[in-house]
This record gives structure tokens, sequence and C-alpha cells, in this order.
């Protein structure tokens, strides 16, 4: 599971936010666009491309979006 | 593994019963703003639901679901000798409701009657509890009713629940036959997810006290007492994508049943961006899958016999048809069943 394709994968959750905007260090809730709506879409990815059931907690607990690759990483 | 297989037992009628009063979300007064209310609309598919008001409890739209499916199917009061209530909202804490309907419904005295407690995948559990009464073939014919009032305990300054849930009552009429088709179940449960959507207190864990029906303001656009349900829409989410497919998945294989026969998907109408995903993880053609909830919401126990009289009310009355459902949520519980029905009664649906 490669960092690059997990950031890549978590851009396409977002309608108006460009990837090149979204690098492993941000702070992915500081988005402007994020919504409850897209921690839905982060976790349906990652059930479909990881094979990872995600809880509330394991978002809410996140910062960067590395730190949900670390945790997603360690599930899968 | 929690697989069961019935026979003999065939569904002769489904019914529902929603109240009259129908809320826009749009006019709901949850949302702060129209913008805010577009948005939840397009993402759940919920745009209206109906409301009991304050008198009508889930018996009650029991009770008119029951009553017109004995009329149009002009069963004999004493040829029922079991009825099954499933629902979280009964008429009180004791007796069971399903007493109290035996007496209104004039069943006779000689009559089994028994409350689920149990939610999204009731009606999954209720019918495989009822099926099994009359498939030993001591009873002949059989009431299982399945609602909630699930607005009764939503805050209405919440929108993770007053815009999504709605109110109904429903009901399916069983007999013994031994010309029916297998039903085939598939269940499971994960109690570690209790409190993925819970009412925290008014129970015996934590009883009912004077700061229970105190306001608080949980998080932004909720504010709820302790009276009200609580969902973690993230958890119950991630939960409804895996273990709903997953379920179906293993109904088909353990019974050898293949997706592309069966004539229609109901699923329990959790809201739509759950519903879709599942649909799409299971690779399952639109016009197979049955929708109610843009009109009627999340109706707990009622929402897939409520999916099923609204929208196959015409063709069920006159073909036979392959059926598979899956219930799934609060608990966490979870369920499939593959059924088939043929010609049996579906009156329009109740509104009163």
């Amino acid at each position: 599971m490669e960092l690059q394709e997990f950031i890549s994968n978590f851009a396409d959750q977002f309608d108006d936010t460009d990837a090149s905007e979204l690098t492993k260090d941000t702070v992915f809730k500081n988005v402007d666009e994020w919504s409850s709506l897209t921690a839905l879409s982060i976790i349906a990815m990652c059930d479909e491309e990881y094979d990872v059931a995600l809880k509330g907690d394991d978002i809410s607990n996140s910062k960067t979006i590395e730190d949900l690759f670390n945790l997603v990483k360690s599930k899968a | 593994m929690a697989f069961l297989k019935i026979n003999n037992v065939e569904i002769k009628g489904i019914a529902a019963s929603v109240p009259k009063y129908s809320e826009e979300n749009v006019n709901s007064g949850v949302f702060p703003n129209n913008e805010d209310a577009r948005k939840f609309i397009s993402s759940t598919g919920v745009e209206r639901r109906r409301v009991a008001d304050s008198n009508t409890t889930t018996s009650d739209m029991c009770y008119l679901a029951a009553e017109r499916l004995i009329s149009d199917l002009k069963w004999e009061r004493d040829s029922i000798d079991c009825l099954i209530l499933v629902t979280q909202s009964p008429d009180y804490i004791l007796p069971a409701s399903s007493c109290i309907l035996q007496h209104r419904l004039k069943l006779n005295e000689e009559c089994y009657a028994l409350d689920v407690s149990l939610g999204c995948s009731g009606w999954v559990y209720g019918l495989s509890v009822i099926a099994n009464l009359i498939s030993n073939g001591s009873f002949r014919r059989g009431l299982f009713l399945c609602g909630e009032t699930a607005l009764r305990f939503a805050s209405k300054k919440d929108k993770s629940t007053w815009p999504l849930f709605g109110d109904a009552g429903t009901c399916v009429a069983l007999e013994y036959s031994e010309s029916a088709g297998d039903i085939c179940f598939h269940f499971a449960t994960d109690g570690s997810g209790a409190e993925a959507i819970i009412i925290p207190e008014g129970g015996f864990r934590n009883p009912y006290s004077n700061e229970t029906l105190n306001y608080f303001k949980a998080e932004e656009g909720i504010t709820r007492n302790k009276l009200h349900t609580i969902m973690n829409g993230m958890d119950v989410f991630a939960f409804g994508i895996s273990k709903a497919p997953e379920s179906v998945r293993k109904l088909c294989a353990n019974f050898n049943l293949e997706l592309n026969l069966i004539d229609y998907f109901t699923f329990h109408q959790a809201n739509l961006f759950m519903n879709e995903k599942i649909r799409k993880k299971l690779k399952l053609p639109e016009d197979k899958v049955l929708y109610s909830l843009k009109n009627f919401g999340n109706t707990s126990s009622a929402s897939i016999p409520l999916t099923i009289v609204t929208q196959l009310n015409n063709e069920i009355r006159t073909n036979k048809i392959k059926h598979l459902a899956c219930g799934f949520g609060v608990g966490l519980s979870w369920g499939s069943v593959y059924f088939e029905t043929k010609n049996i009664a579906c009156p329009e649906i109740i509104e009163f």
C-alpha cells in the first residue's frame, strides 16, 4: 500500500478540491470542502480500495492524510 | 454459522399503514438554511416523512394494517394462532404490545403472542420467528407486525435523525402450506457496536432521572436530551456498506442462490448514499433495487415491507416474485432473507 496512491484516492473524494492541493501533511478537516459526506466517502473508499472498515473515531482522531494512511495500513 | 431454511410457510399478504401528515424536509426547521436542507436531501434521498401525532402508537398503525389484511384475505379470526410484533416503540414498558393487539384484533385466546425488540434488522428476524412457528404444522396462520414511531424518540433539533426517520406500521400474513417455497435466512450480530445507535437513558442501565429531559448541544446542529436517539453516522455507515453486501453474498453462497435470478431486492431504507454503495458493491441493476425513502424516510423495521407495498403493489398481486431482502442497523444486528410470493394480497398503502 503506497502513500501516494492513498493521497490520490483520498483526493478523488472531493469535487472542487484539486489533487495538487493535498499532501501527506494536509490537515484534511481544514480543507474548505470537507463535510460529513466527505468523511463517509473516505470510509467507503477505504472499504472498497483496501477492504478496511474505519470507525468514526478513526476519522475524528486523525489529523493529516498520512495519519489516516498509517491507520488504514495497520488495519489492512 | 447462522443460516436457516424454513419450509411449508407461505406469505399470503403484506399491508402497510402510515400517518396522513407528511413533513417536508425543506420546511422541517431542523436545518439552518435551505442550502443545508438541499445537501441533506441529495445525499440521504429523503425528501419527506410521515409523522405520527402524539396520540398514535406503533401498535395503532400495525393494527390498521392487520385489520385490512384479515378482511382482504377473509380470514376467520379464530384461525390465527400466532402474532409477532417487532418494535422498539411499544405502547408500554409492560405489558407487551402483542398481548394488547391480540385482544384488539379480537383473536382467539388460544393465541401465541410475542414482542421482539429489534430495529432495522427486525423484519428479517421477526419473519424467521413466525415462519418457524408456523412451519411446525400446529399453528395454521399468523400475523407478523412490524412498525416504529421512530420520530417519537428523535430530537426535532437533531439534523442527523429528525429529517431521516419516519413513522409506519406494517403487517405480513402467513399460512401453513405444504406447497410453499423455502424461505432462506442469514443472520449476524455485533454487540460491540451497541452504542452506534442508542437511546442512552430510560431503560434500566441508566434509568430515567431528573436530568433526563434536559436538552444539551452535542455538536453543531445536534441538540437533544437523553431519551432521544443518538446515531454515530460514520460508524453506522462503515458497518452498513461492509456487512449488508457480505450478508447477501453469504446467503446466496450457502443456499446456491444466484443474484441474477432474483426479481427484486429490498434493502432496509437506511439512506440513499449508503444504500447505493451497497447496491453497487453487489453490482445490482438499478431497476431491481426498490426504494421508498424519498417519501417515507427510514422507518426502521417497517422499511422493508413498506417499500414492497409502495413499490410492488400491483405486480405482487398478479405475479410470482423472487425476493431478496436485507435488514441492518441498531444492535448492531443484521440479516438477509430469500423468499417468494405468488399473487398475494397487497392493499394500497393505508393512510389515516
